[in-house]
């Protein structure tokens, strides 16, 4: 479905990526872990457009979607939940979620996705009038996905959807990760620091550090790995 | 519902901007005077307010645009359509608005492309450079009356006209911030990268603010130009431009209702200081400054999320 072939982007004279080369199958979970600074969520970003390419190339559904303004990545059917709860402070609970709509006109469709994202996010319903900056950081998160599937797309990229929060709450928005994939059929690409949670959710997985892919293999084999658990799963 | 608010809003600003029309002669020339810079600042801060209050996009050259809407106007009544029959007179002033609000935008759309990619300060100083940019070739523009100015505008401007644009302005406003078209520009004000990942294009939001806002700009320069009946390049320095910042920030950016008080209360305070005589600028620069200290979110605006710091709407 998603198809990375030898992706480079580079900050200035720094290399950020240096020739990742990755695949999503539909349906699949594919996470990507990795430590700070590892170029996880630049991948994300040069996905979703919000980053520009130094080379490499970036195949959505066989089509080239490879330097195409993140607005119109949107439109293809890929939506990004970036990192740090990047919400709209200003507007309620409601009106984000229908923001990330924009692109739909069909009525109906949002209103019931709207009904979905609530009974997936029972807290949000409950916050349904509040502005997005009163949110606790959890809410913020479950807001940003949420937001995310209100463009009801076919690929959902999710960043570090664990980052800053409470490990109860990590839990549950685990947990809602794996339904929306089981019950919406959602191919899901994941960042995280969290290898922990990533990697028991996952079908796949692939270790970045600076910005190139170490190990790639099913979740299972990975946890297994020596030098994963060493790193990652802070194991002895 | 909404619609059907804002149509009689519209209309009832028709109907008694025309009856005030009726009776404005009676009126003493020196509050005529006042009145007209009232409306005339409200259409000033309310268009910048849409792009420094709901697109974020902090501007410093909107007297620029005011002069482009000025001079046009200026030049198509006293150029082209002064030897048309006097009975056209009105028709014509209004496609001369009209026109200095379409140049202003065409103007407003030339900078927007290029500098709305900068944000913050370094959009304000870009601006603030167009303004000048614009006084200076006014300066030097011999057919504009170069430094000395332009004379012999025929003064057409009048409570209908201004108060009619107001409303123009307001309602434009209101029906657009409601909008969903509307709610992108607080969606880009509040995060443009997550704005991005939903699909909205940040750069049009932007321009379509800055484009909107300078047109309206314009027509005040052409409601002003065909008020005093004589204006130079002094006119619209970045002075001008400062005062109708002063004015968005005191009502409250992003507050249709505070920044139309506060342009207001800012076009009378000044005159009413006047007894003060030398003291005057002092004391209003006091009363700025204790406003900030005291309402820093703005006269009328509540607080406001995010990076900003400030307001919300009313």
């Amino acid at each position: 479905m998603l198809e990375i072939v030898d992706l480079e982007v580079k900050y200035g004279a720094i290399a950020a990526l240096q020739g990742i080369s990755l695949s999503v199958k539909p349906g699949q979970i594919v996470t990507m872990i990795g430590a700070n600074g590892a170029g996880k969520s630049t991948l994300l970003r040069a996905v979703s457009g919000l980053v520009g390419i130094t080379s490499g190339k970036i195949l959505f559904d066989n089509a080239n979607i490879t330097n195409l303004p993140a607005h119109r990545i949107v439109g293809r059917g890929i939506s990004h939940a970036p990192e740090g709860r990047m919400i709209f402070a200003n507007l309620t609970v409601k009106e984000n979620l229908e923001m990330g709509a924009y692109l739909r006109d069909d009525k109906d469709g949002i209103a019931s996705d709207l009904e979905r994202v609530f009974s997936l996010f029972p807290r949000l319903k409950e916050r349904i009038h509040q502005s997005g900056g009163t949110l606790s950081g959890g809410e913020q998160q479950m807001l940003a996905v949420g937001r995310a599937l209100m463009a009801r797309p076919r690929m959902l990229l999710l960043d570090e959807p664990s980052l800053g929060i409470g490990p109860i709450l990590v839990k549950a928005i685990f947990s809602t990760i794996v339904e929306i994939n089981r019950e919406l059929g959602m191919t899901i690409l994941i960042v995280e620091q969290n290898a922990h949670q990533a990697l028991k959710i996952a079908h796949y997985g692939y270790v970045v550090e600076t910005g190139k892919i170490i190990l790639q293999g099913p979740c299972v084999e990975i946890a297994r790995n020596e030098l994963v658990r060493k790193a990652y799963l802070s194991e002895s | 519902m909404k619609i059907h608010k804002s149509v009689i809003f519209l209309a009832s600003a028709i109907v008694l901007s025309f009856l005030a029309t009726l009776v404005e002669h009676r009126l003493n020339p020196y509050y005529f005077q006042i009145i007209i810079y009232i409306g005339i600042n409200i259409v000033l801060a309310s268009s910048l307010n849409l792009i420094n209050g709901f697109a974020g996009q902090f501007s410093l050259g909107h007297a620029g645009f005011m002069a482009v809407g000025a001079y046009t106007s200026a030049v198509l009544t006293t150029g082209l359509f002064s030897s048309v029959n006097p009975l056209l007179n009105i028709p014509l002033f209004a496609l001369a608005l009209l026109c200095g609000g379409i140049v202003a935008a065409a103007f407003g759309l030339l900078v927007g492309i290029p500098s709305l990619r900068l944000k913050g300060d370094y959009l304000a100083i870009t601006t603030l450079g167009f303004g000048e940019i614009i006084r200076v070739v006014v300066q030097n523009l011999d057919f504009l009356g170069g430094a000395r100015g332009f004379t012999g505008i025929p003064k057409l401007s009048n409570f209908f006209w201004v108060f009619l644009t107001a409303a123009a302005v307001i309602f434009t406003i209101s029906n657009l911030i409601n909008s969903t078209y509307g709610k992108a520009f607080t969606a880009v004000r509040d995060d443009e990268i997550a704005a991005e990942s939903i699909g909205i294009s940040s750069t049009r939001v932007k321009v379509t603010a800055f484009v909107t806002g300078a047109f309206f700009a314009g027509v005040a320069g052409a409601l002003y130009a065909h008020f005093v009946t004589y204006i130079n390049p002094a006119q619209f320095s970045f002075l001008k431009s400062f005062e109708i910042v002063v004015m968005v920030i005191i009502g409250g950016m992003g507050s249709i209702l505070g920044v139309i008080f506060s342009a207001v209360l800012l076009t009378i305070l000044p005159e009413v200081l006047r007894t003060m005589a030398q003291y005057r600028m002092v004391i209003y620069s006091l009363l700025l400054i204790i406003i900030m200290i005291t309402r820093p979110q703005g006269l009328f605006a509540r607080r406001r999320f995010g990076k900003h710091k400030a307001i919300l709407k009313i």
